[in-house]
């Protein structure tokens, strides 16, 4: 780690805003309210090191990934890359940045089109950037990746269904590095393989980082995976980042109550850890991002929310050693002063949800669970 | 005597024209009374079919047999005629999926659909089984139960589902609970809070748990005993501690080294198994494992290996394990490489 690197910022974020609007009726469409999916994000990510963003589904992750990306439209904030504000450029301009920020899906059969072969998947993106002098420099690009991320050369006229899980998230790596981007966004890229395919993708990802500088913000649910590829990782709750911490401090020194509880929860494969665990479980159910609670978004299920301040003034993410936290009483959780307490839970209802059902299926077999 | 012994289950789909699908191939495996016993493996190595095939809730098509022995209790459940069976199924065995929407009946509201197990197999009515009822949902979390009882699955989060899905379950106070999978579609905080209201239950009631799951996090954390599938097979079969502190099927030790541990440094290392299920479906003669396996040797193809029945109460399918330390000295060249 050189001094040089680590002050070198590639992507910065700054009050990053993605509101949805909530709309109904039967005719006119009537704006009824809004999802605040993200509300306020500030990160930066470092060149060459990877950023990883942590949260329960619903908590905006995908959202701020294609946000920064400008693939969904922020309503507010900024976006820099490379010193470019990107919020702010030209469609044309944007279009040829794109060539050096990827991104990576979660489900790799959805994300490739069907009837496309590897080859011409992996041309596609070489021709709409201009890259490659002819057909036989193109080839030679296309090769080179394949190698990289471990597909044979066969695989170039085979069609994504012939390939497995793992092997279709390789094309879809490829296709993303075919490009020599600077920046991958990669969305859940391991969490639909099996767990030993899993591992190979995971080094892969390693493997490409460490030859080719790559930058990575790596968006995930599993916790374990996060914190073993990443070297900075944001805890995100209800649209908001309520802790960014190097990658192991986060599981030594959690500082934000719903770190620890999130930190808690993740089961470790092994049972001395296991048997010695205390588990923080958090009452109820993650509120819906279109009625956020007030003030602090955790506080109606925070173990430690206090009667002062915790309902009514929204913390902002504050420096504390080597992390970042929003939580008003952060110090005194640490330090043991205050002491967790019990929490009611409160019912949250499924988005779009009425009071009868609508649409209704007989279900196959009625009363199978019995 | 073991509540549950299945034995030398197997389970073909065949299919005109296409080569069958043994997609169970000899599984044995028991539970005892009170016991929390995990069935774990990666998609496709027959988990559901397994308890699938054990409750007779395998879709019933042309090409589908069944063999092998699943005797609960006694009796052998595969031999039983369907009404028969849905009686041990209400009243002694329950069991709980991974998607609550799929076993919940969308029309119904939850407290009716709670009773009615009530009214079937408790004899209860009326007011008795509204409160029992209401005492179920609480008892599994589900916060206001009263008013619950009145409300829809599709009202309720998909952790609340499944805890109403668990109420229903334990409702006829089963001897044996099958879970598959229970908490695979729920976020980390969901599924602290449903393992811990399974392993309360089991604990305050006694029910034996076959708990079925690909997260060794969450066999580590509950399981008595742990057997781990591949191909169809159950390749090893150990108590909890031994199996995570000192695996012996090589299938075993592969999955270990894949998974990223939470408490580990950024330096760890993950040791993935080569290739991928899907390149060699359908499976190899001999062990099924084989083509993955660093450990093979010329032994290894042809017929499947024997069940090894090893001193210390553990058991596994292999030829040549990976040794104890300190007991076997086999030499592995791989490893210095
Ligand atoms: N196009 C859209 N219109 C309306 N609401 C949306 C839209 N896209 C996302 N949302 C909402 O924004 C919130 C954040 O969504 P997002 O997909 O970013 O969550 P996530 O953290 O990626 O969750 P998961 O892990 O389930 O993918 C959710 O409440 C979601 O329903
Ligand atoms: N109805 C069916 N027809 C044909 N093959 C099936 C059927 N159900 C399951 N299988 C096959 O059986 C194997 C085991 O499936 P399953 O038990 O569902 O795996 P898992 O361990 O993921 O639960 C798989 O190869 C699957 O494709
Ligand atoms: S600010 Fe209050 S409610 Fe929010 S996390 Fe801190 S203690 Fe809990
Ligand atoms: S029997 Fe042979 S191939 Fe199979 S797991 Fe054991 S050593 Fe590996
Ligand atoms: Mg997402
Ligand atoms: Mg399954």
């Amino acid at each position: 780690m050189s001094e040089r690197t680590e002050n070198d910022i590639l992507v910065e974020v700054r009050d990053l805003k993605v509101h949805f609007p909530i709309k109904r009726g039967v005719l006119f469409d009537r704006v009824v309210g809004q999802v605040k999916a993200v509300d306020g994000v500030d990160l930066s990510i470092a060149r060459g090191k990877t950023y990883g963003l942590v949260g329960e589904s619903g908590c905006g992750k995908s959202t701020l990934g294609r946000a920064l990306l400008q693939l969904t439209p922020p309503t507010a904030g900024e976006v820099s890359f490379d010193g470019v504000e990107l919020t702010t450029l030209p469609s044309g301009k944007l279009r040829s940045m794109r060539r050096r920020m990827q991104m990576i899906f979660q489900d790799p059969m959805s994300s490739l089109d069907p009837r496309q072969n590897v080859e011409s998947i992996l041309t596609e993106g070489l021709q709409t950037h201009g890259i490659g002098a002819d057909r036989t420099d193109r080839r030679r690009i296309i090769g080179e990746t394949l190698d990289a991320v471990g597909l044979p050369r066969w695989a170039l006229s085979r069609y994504p269904h012939e390939f497995s899980g793992g092997q279709r998230q390789r094309i879809g790596i490829a296709r993303a590095l075919v490009l020599g981007p600077e920046l991958i966004v990669a969305d859940e890229p391991v969490s639909a393989l099996d767990v030993s395919i899993q591992a190979q993708v995971v080094n892969l990802l390693d493997e490409l980082q460490d030859s080719l500088g790559l930058t990575y913000l790596v968006i995930a649910h599993d916790l374990a995976v996060v914190r073993h590829i990443s070297d900075t990782v944001g805890v995100m709750y209800l649209g908001a980042l309520v802790e960014e911490a190097p990658s192991d401090r986060l599981y030594t020194e959690p500082l934000h109550p719903y770190t620890r509880a999130l930190m808690s929860a993740v089961p470790v494969p092994d049972p001395d850890v296991e048997d010695r665990r205390e588990r923080i479980l958090l009452a109820g159910d993650l509120p819906s991002p279109a009625n956020p609670p007030s003030g602090c978004r955790f506080h109606t299920r925070c173990p430690w929310a206090q009667p002062t301040r915790c309902a009514d003034e929204r913390p902002v993410l504050r420096n504390i050693g080597a992390s970042r936290v929003a939580c008003h009483f952060a110090e005194q959780i640490a330090s043991g002063e205050l002491r967790p307490h019990g929490v009611s839970a409160q019912i949250v209802r499924p988005e779009g949800e009425g009071d009868t059902p609508g649409v209704v299926s007989a279900p196959t077999e009625p009363g199978s669970y019995v | 005597m073991a509540l549950l012994e299945v034995e030398d289950l197997s389970v073909t789909f065949a299919r005109r024209g296409q080569r069958a699908v043994h997609a169970v191939d000899g599984v044995s495996f028991s539970v005892d009374a009170g016991e929390v016993v995990g069935l774990v493996g990666e998609s496709g190595c027959g988990k559901s079919v397994t308890s699938l095939a054990i409750m007779g809730l395998l879709p019933k098509q042309p090409g589908l047999s069944v063999g092998g022995k699943a005797v609960f209790d006694g009796t052998d459940l595969l031999q039983l005629d369907d009404r028969s069976r849905r009686d041990i199924r209400g009243r002694d065995i329950a069991m709980i999926f991974q998607d609550p929407l799929s076993s919940l009946n969308p029309v119904i509201p939850i407290g009716l659909q709670v009773t009615e197990v009530l009214t079937r197999h408790r004899g209860m009515k009326g007011e008795t089984a509204a409160k029992e009822a209401a005492a179920l949902l609480d008892r599994v979390g589900i916060p206001d139960p009263k008013r619950r009882l009145k409300e829809y699955p599709h009202q309720l989060s998909g952790g609340m589902r499944q805890r109403a899905l668990i109420a229903m379950a334990v409702a006829c106070q089963p001897r044996l609970l099958i879970a598959d999978e229970p908490t695979t579609a729920l976020d980390v905080t969901i599924q602290a809070q449903i393992l811990e209201l399974l392993k309360d239950l089991v604990r305050d009631s006694g029910t034996a748990l076959l708990m079925i799951t690909h997260d060794l996090g969450v066999v580590a954390g509950m399981c008595d005993t742990v057997n781990v599938l591949y191909g169809g097979r159950v390749v090893e079969t150990a108590r909890r501690r031994p199996l995570f502190r000192q695996p012996r099927h090589p299938y075993t030790v592969g999955l270990l080294g894949s998974v990223p541990r939470l408490d580990a440094g950024r330096g760890e290392k993950l040791n993935p198994i080569p290739g991928s299920v899907r390149d060699l479906l359908p499976w190899p003669d001999g062990c099924a494992f084989a083509p993955r396996c660093a450990r093979r040797t010329d032994e290894c193809v042809g017929e499947p290996p024997e069940l090894v029945h090893a001193h210390d109460g553990r058991s596994y399918r292999c030829v040549n394990p990976e040794p104890l330390p300190g007991m076997v000295p086999a030499p592995r060249e791989e490893e210095s490489a």
